[in-house]
Formats: structure tokens, C-alpha cells, sequence
């Protein structure tokens, strides 16, 4: 009997070493939904094994318990080896889940035995062995086709088109002017009515044209709110 | 009378599967030597028995083995503690974690990482990244639903462990016990307490 089996276990629902709780849960006997997990990894803890194996040992059985446990409680809709997963079918699963992994545990120790068999067997190691280059010979060739490929390649390419990315500025210059010029007429103006008709570069650049005369302190801008009509006086 | 007349005629064959041997670094299976020496097969395994009686532990310091598939070259077992000062060994201290995964991969290839962790009921990456370097196994194709990577043991760990082929491992039932059996030994043990 491992460590792991012999734990002793002192919880609400059990009493006893955890090979007989798990033996227990296997048989149905005893409800897994009672059996607070928690509980089993503080008596494992408090237990203070070292041994890596040990612990492997616990993890692997009680990961298996907690899977086991959660799908109790989540009736199973999802996969398909769980579907429709009666108490002794899952019992079955955990078991043939623990087999399986003791098999290849065994496995393991057989190689682990083949390995230090054969630590006396030396043998010369390299790369992969290059195999001859076959010849690739080329289909036969129409002097005419690389001709044809060569014209091709001989040709002037049309001049890429700038259609797309000529993009007209007006002059900051024009709107300072305009500007000035309203102002000395009216002392006032809303800066959204008066671009209002323009494109969207227009008025891009006439907001910057407000900018240039604000800085200058020939202006003062006012707003009530964000995104609210601008209006622009004349600086007193 | 001429010396070559006196020559068993698979002889000079066996001289070529000897060069070949020589100079090749994995095992040649009775095929590629028989492509190699455009020869058929029937006689490529008479001069392999013929090279067989001559390199053999005892006789001679090289020793010709069938491993990995096919047929190689390795050192007497006499001579490994002088090899032992010269070389390193190809492979040694696997850890636990990469014995099993190693003999997940062996027993169940092609088979993928998660494949591996849900066996081992823990990630596999790190002992799979290991096993990968020291070339125990390789990648082979991916898998056809989730598009995961899958992994085979490769003819160097047949010939690392003196495998003419991963036929050679010995059954899983006979290693362990099976799921009835746990299951009756837990049964067992419960028994016993009641």
C-alpha cells in the first residue's frame, strides 16, 4: 500500500484511510457531493509527504475525484463519454483512467530498466545521411515561350495612377482673410455656419486658419458645451 | 588458381554492406541496403548473417546489430568503459515525467499533447519539448479534429533502447494490472477493513 492510500482521513462524511473512501465512492456508497475535497488536500498537507511520487500519486487521483465530483454536479449535456454517464459508469471511467495511467507508469519503469540494460551499448551518432541529388532533368523548352516571356518582361508598365491620392489644400492664408474680413463687418460670427457649405478639407483648414488667429490674439472662441457651436468675437 | 576463385561469392557483397555500414550513421534496413548495392534482398540477408558470425560480441570490437528496422555497427560491450572516457552516452537520466510520457508517446503514437496530459493528468509540454531535443521522438502530422501536433518515437529511441521495433515493447496488460484489476484491489482492501 502506497502513502497515498493509506492517508488518514478524518472528514464530515467519512472516516477512515483514502483508499476506502475511494473504494466507497466506486461502489456508490458513499456520495461524492458530501465529501468536501478541500478537506482530503488540508490532511494531505498536514501530512508533509516530500516524496515527488507521493505526490503525483495524490494529484492524479484527487484531480480524478474533483472531475468526477464536478460532473455530478453539473448534469453532463456537453461531451459524449460523459453524456449520459451513470454513478457506476463514471466509477467505471475513474477506474480505467487510473489503470491506464498505472499501465504506462509501468511502462515507464520498463524503459527506465531497458535504458540502464543498455547503458553498456555504444554506437556512433550523427545526421541524417544525405542522400545523391537526383537529377531533375527539365521538361523540353520552347524557344519560342522565352521569347514570348522576355517581350513580356521588355515592355513598358503604365505610370501608376495618382488619381486617388491628390488631395487639394486651400491656403490657411484664404481664411485668415475671410475671417478678418467678417469680423470687421460684423464683430461676430458661429464658426460651424460659416464653413458650413464647405468640404470637409475646407473646413479642415479654416478651423486651423481660427487656430492661427487665436494664437495671434486678434480673436476670442467661446463654446457652451463640447461639440456645441463655436463663436468667434473680435479680441478686445 | 586465382585467389577469387576460391571466393564465396556473397562475399564481396558483404564487403559493400560493411562500407555502407561504415559510413552510415542510422540503421539501414535490408531494402535500402539492397537498393544501395543493386542486389536483391535474399542475398543482402545471407551477407548480413555472414557479417553477423564476424562482428559479434567476443570477436571482434564492432559488432553488427539488428535494431531500429534495420541493420548497424555499435561498439563491444567490452570496450564501453573505454567508450564511456571518450563519449558521452546518446541518452541518460530521463526524468520520471519524461519516462512516461516517453512510453505514452512509444505504446500510442501518433499522439498529441493533450492526448499525453490527460494519460498523465498533468501538461506534458515541458517533458515533450525535452524528449524532442534529444530527437526521442518527432513530430508526425496533426492530429485531424483539433489540429494539434502529433508525435512518434523516432529510430533513435528503437536503437537508444535496443529495439529492432516498437513491436519489441512488451505488451501493456502484461506491465499492470488492468482497470478490473485495480478496481478488484481496491475492492479487496475495502473488504479487508469492513
Amino acid at each position: 500500500m502506497s502513502a497515498v492510500a493509506e492517508l488518514p482521513l478524518d472528514l464530515d462524511a467519512f472516516e477512515g484511510p483514502f483508499d476506502l473512501l475511494l473504494t466507497l465512492v466506486l461502489k456508490e456508497e458513499l456520495e461524492l457531493a458530501d465529501v468536501a475535497i478541500v478537506e482530503i488536500v488540508l490532511a494531505f498537507l498536514e501530512s508533509h509527504h516530500e516524496d515527488l511520487e507521493v505526490n503525483g500519486e495524490f494529484l492524479v487521483l484527487v484531480a480524478a475525484l474533483l472531475e468526477l465530483k464536478a460532473r455530478a454536479l453539473f448534469p453532463a449535456e456537453d461531451e459524449v463519454p460523459f453524456d449520459d454517464l451513470d454513478p457506476d459508469d463514471a466509477a467505471g471511467e475513474l477506474a480505467e483512467r487510473l489503470a491506464q495511467y498505472r499501465r504506462f507508469r509501468a511502462a515507464a519503469g520498463w524503459l527506465e530498466e531497458r535504458l540502464e540494460g543498455e547503458a553498456d551499448r555504444y554506437f556512433r551518432l550523427g545526421p541524417a545521411p544525405l542522400a545523391p541529388i537526383p537529377e531533375r532533368p527539365l521538361a523540353p523548352q520552347e524557344p519560342q515561350a522565352l521569347a514570348g516571356a522576355l517581350r513580356a518582361l521588355a515592355l513598358e508598365p503604365p505610370a501608376p495612377s495618382l488619381r486617388h491620392i491628390t488631395l487639394t489644400f486651400p491656403p490657411v492664408a484664404l481664411f485668415l482673410e475671410r475671417f478678418r474680413a467678417v469680423l470687421r463687418k460684423r464683430g461676430r460670427f458661429v464658426f460651424d455656419k460659416e464653413v458650413d457649405a464647405l468640404t470637409r478639407v475646407e473646413q479642415a483648414v479654416a478651423f486651423l486658419a481660427l487656430l492661427e488667429l487665436r494664437k495671434a490674439d486678434e480673436i476670442a472662441i467661446g463654446q457652451t458645451a463640447p461639440f456645441e457651436e463655436i463663436t468667434v468675437w473680435r479680441a478686445a | 588458381m586465382s585467389l577469387r576463385l576460391l571466393e564465396n561469392p556473397v562475399d564481396r557483397l558483404a564487403r559493400t554492406i560493411e562500407a555502407l555500414l561504415v559510413i552510415a550513421p542510422t540503421a539501414l534496413s535490408v531494402e535500402e541496403l539492397a537498393a544501395a548495392t543493386e542486389d536483391d534482398s535474399e542475398r543482402v540477408e545471407t551477407a548480413l548473417g555472414l557479417l553477423a558470425s564476424r562482428y559479434r560480441e567476443g570477436r571482434s570490437g564492432i559488432v553488427l546489430e539488428h535494431v531500429a528496422g534495420g541493420y548497424a555497427f555499435r561498439a563491444a560491450r567490452e570496450a564501453s568503459e573505454a567508450c564511456a572516457r571518450l563519449v558521452e552516452r546518446p541518452v541518460r537520466g530521463l526524468s520520471q515525467a519524461a519516462l512516461e510520457t516517453l512510453a505514452i508517446v512509444a505504446y500510442l503514437g501518433p499522439v498529441s499533447r493533450p492526448e499525453i496530459a490527460k494519460i498523465r493528468g498533468v501538461a506534458a509540454d515541458s517533458a515533450v519539448a525535452g524528449l524532442l531535443e534529444r530527437g526521442l521522438i518527432a513530430e508526425a502530422g496533426r492530429d485531424k479534429e483539433g489540429g494539434a501536433v502529433r508525435y512518434q518515437a523516432t529510430p533513435l529511441f528503437e536503437r537508444v533502447f535496443g529495439l529492432t521495433g516498437l513491436s519489441e515493447l512488451p505488451r501493456l496488460d502484461d506491465l499492470a494490472e488492468g482497470a478490473e484489476g485495480l478496481r478488484e484491489r481496491l475492492e479487496e482492501v475495502a473488504g479487508r477493513r469492513a
